[in-house]
């Protein structure tokens, strides 16, 4: 199907998987000039899998997300590349194939819930029309199966909560309600976009299980879209770090927590507070803001901000933008940086300072 | 919800009481002598005395206003004086409650005036409003649709436009151009619907209905043009969409059902502010509604009158909130709870 050899920047080769993304570009026109929210991704998917896609806001993380959803149909947007979700390239279908195929074969639950369903109908109401769209059913039967949806996510007397508003719910069982909704067709494809930051931690850890749970009975391949790497680390089979538009780390999502190759990665470990570290571990902030989208940096985007560029030599960082390359862990594990003994910076220099306690004597 | 309305409605009353006071005290406490006024020009000064003494302007300001609230409250009679109205029993006038006042020039109650000149005006106003908001909302949905193409540009600006001519400009050219050089409408007159049916008097009230309604109409369409485009750039459209619905119900379902709230608060206030009467379209026109009673009772200085009306609309306006806020709690559901 996908020509691998076209695009030599996409490395993940995992032929034939159920989603598979290459060289996704997301631009949007403006009056100033072209904004690249997403320039070049490219990732793949399987049923029963998570992929983790971490970064900061802006780093393009919800905008590639709209797009498979096709939620940039009949904006300024301009879309390239391929995103192939079993078989078929859902870039090039009609929008009103792309229509059809929203919710029923690919469902969105986003970060805050409360403003996410309509304050005028009923929660019943609104998961009810989620089936109907694409179920040549009765009222009485849509009914019965939002009602037993609701009952699925864990909220309490479904059959009469079901007639209530959106906020008469709590946040965590909007939530709740939003997987419903999304999951009522048994979509193929999930994606969950921050779906934990507007809530309580006790109740993100319900809501997260929850996602987990349910994907084991509905075998469904989840994107979830988070800047926590606590989130990542408890979902993630795989993950992508994004930064300015671009992947700058995938891989296993253990390998990519564990022995990170890309200085932006570093800083995001290196900003996580962890409960059961020594005191003596610091929490380190990423200095500076992202790049603007209008007008990149010339070299590898982060070279503004990173530590490292010493290390590389010369203008390098600042003139050259780094390919995703193999990691020197090996597997999928990709990279987007010029250090080359990237792995050993990392033991050396950066597991001291965050995790003094998992460095061997 | 029950006890809601209530207190809205307690709150409402108590509104009239305070600004038929202040209303009474502005126009009857002021340099201009009523009586004077009341009497006409070239009044003998033992008139004058007359007159005061039969619409009660010779007592306190305070008994004035407890007399005028009584018959808005039981009725009352004229001459306010009760000698008066035992020496000549033949010329007592009964004001049945609610009762405004009585007009010494026009010699009849404020009441009655109002009752002959509300009709048209109600008339007037229904026209109107039909007209500017199925276009006015029309058009600002359809400029929301297709914002930043031509279609958008072409409607704000034609609102614009037209918003730009002064009514009475609007009105002229209508009856200039329209009724008389191209007779394409019968020349303006207000007909009852008693008189030349249903038609006649709708026919007959598409002018004045229509001049009114430019006005409103330019404001509706950016109203509902912004409503709309802010409606549909909230969160729960984006579910909507991902959820698979197609475009025009996301516009009409999701969209179209969140814009509602804020017009519907700007019709209530708008409708009962046109129902009070048209000033300059009534003028324009020669209809006699209530707008135009308004512009004689003060050119005469009727104060009776211009009072009663002043608190016609002001109850109206009151009136109105009180139904727009009932209104909300049947539209927004965050309402109808709290």
């Amino acid at each position: 199907m996908t020509d691998l050899s076209k695009t030599p920047a996409a490395a993940p080769a995992k032929d034939g998987a159920f989603l598979s993304v290459r060289d996704l570009k997301v631009h949007f026109s403006t009056s100033d000039g072209i904004v690249k929210a997403t320039d070049g991704l490219s990732f793949d998917l399987e049923r029963g899998k998570t992929l983790g896609i971490v970064g900061e806001s802006g780093s393009g993380k919800s905008v590639s997300s709209s797009a498979i959803m096709g939620l940039h149909r009949g904006t300024n947007a301009i879309l390239s590349g391929e995103i192939m979700l079993d078989g078929v390239d859902l870039l090039k279908v009609s929008n009103e194939e792309m229509r059809k195929r929203r919710g029923r074969d690919v469902a969105m639950i986003f970060q805050d819930p409360l403003s996410a369903m309509h304050p005028y109908y009923t929660v019943g109401n609104q998961i009810m029309e989620a089936y109907q769209v694409h179920n040549n059913v009765t009222k009485r039967e849509a009914r019965k199966r939002a009602i037993e949806m609701l009952d699925r996510v864990g909220i309490p007397q479904p059959d009469r909560r079901v007639d209530d508003y959106p906020h008469q719910f709590s946040g965590g069982m909007r939530q709740r309600a939003m997987i419903a909704m999304g999951l009522i067709n048994n979509p193929s494809l999930l994606i969950a976009d921050e779906p934990t930051t507007a809530l309580d931690v006790t109740v993100q850890a319900q809501i997260l299980d929850l996602l987990q749970d349910l994907q084991r009975d509905f075998d469904a391949a989840i994107i979830i879209i988070t800047h926590d790497l606590g989130v990542v680390a408890e979902m993630a089979d795989d993950v992508l770090v994004m930064y300015a538009g671009r992947a700058v780390e995938y891989g296993p999502g253990k390998e990519i927590l564990t022995n990170p190759e890309m200085p932006y990665t570093w800083g995001l470990l290196s900003s996580v507070p962890d409960l059961t570290a020594s005191t003596e571990a610091k929490l380190i902030p990423i200095r500076g803001n992202p790049p603007s989208l209008l007008n990149p940096p010339p070299g590898c985007a982060f070279e503004p901000r990173c530590d490292h560029v010493a290390k590389v030599g010369g203008d390098l960082c600042r003139t050259t933008l780094p390919a995703l390359t193999p990691a020197n862990s090996g597997g999928y594990h990709t990279k987007r940086c010029h250090i080359k003994n990237a792995d050993e910076v990392y033991e050396a220099e950066i597991l001291p300072e965050i995790a003094p306690d998992l460095v061997e004597d | 919800m029950v006890a809601y309305i209530i207190r809205r409605v307690i709150v409402g009353l108590l509104m009239l009481v305070a600004m038929s006071f202040i209303v009474f005290a502005l126009f009857m406490k002021n340099p201009v002598d009523p009586a004077q006024f009341s009497c006409g020009k070239n009044c003998p000064p033992e008139r004058i005395e007359e007159t005061r003494v039969a619409l009660g302007y010779d007592q306190p300001l305070l008994v004035q206003w407890g007399a005028f609230a009584k018959g808005v409250v039981v009725g009352r009679e004229y001459p306010a004086n009760e000698k008066m109205r035992e020496a000549n029993p033949e010329l007592v006038t009964e004001c049945a409650a609610p009762c405004l006042g009585y007009s010494q020039q026009l010699q009849m109650t404020v009441n009655d005036e109002i009752k002959e000149a509300a009709p048209i005006s109600i008339s007037i106003a229904m026209v109107a409003v039909l007209i500017w908001v199925i276009f006015g909302v029309l058009f600002g949905v359809l400029a929301a649709v297709f914002k930043g193409t031509l279609v958008d540009r072409g409607v704000v600006g034609a609102t614009l436009f037209l918003y730009a001519f002064p009514t009475f400009f609007v009105g002229a050219l209508l009856i200039n151009f329209v009724a008389i050089k191209w007779g394409l409408f019968p020349s303006p007159g207000y007909v009852p619907i008693a008189e030349g049916g249903i038609g006649q008097w709708f026919v007959q009230l598409l002018l004045p209905g229509f001049t009114l309604a430019v006005v409103y109409m330019a404001g509706y369409v950016r109203m509902t043009r912004a409503f709309v485009l802010e409606s549909m750039s909230e969160d729960y459209i984006r579910t909507a969409k991902s959820k698979g619905v197609k475009s025009p119900k996301v516009l009409f379902k999701h969209g179209l059902r969140a814009a509602l709230t804020p017009l519907v608060t700007m019709f209530g206030l708008d409708f009962a502010a046109v129902l009070g009467g048209a000033i300059i379209t009534e003028q324009v026109f020669n209809y006699y509604g209530l707008g135009k009673l308004a512009v004689t009772a003060n050119n005469n200085y009727d104060l009776p009158t211009i009072v009663g009306l002043v608190l016609l609309l002001g109850g109206l306006v009151i009136l109105a909130n009180i139904i727009v806020d009932i209104l909300y709690a049947f539209i927004d559901p965050r309402v109808r709870v709290a």
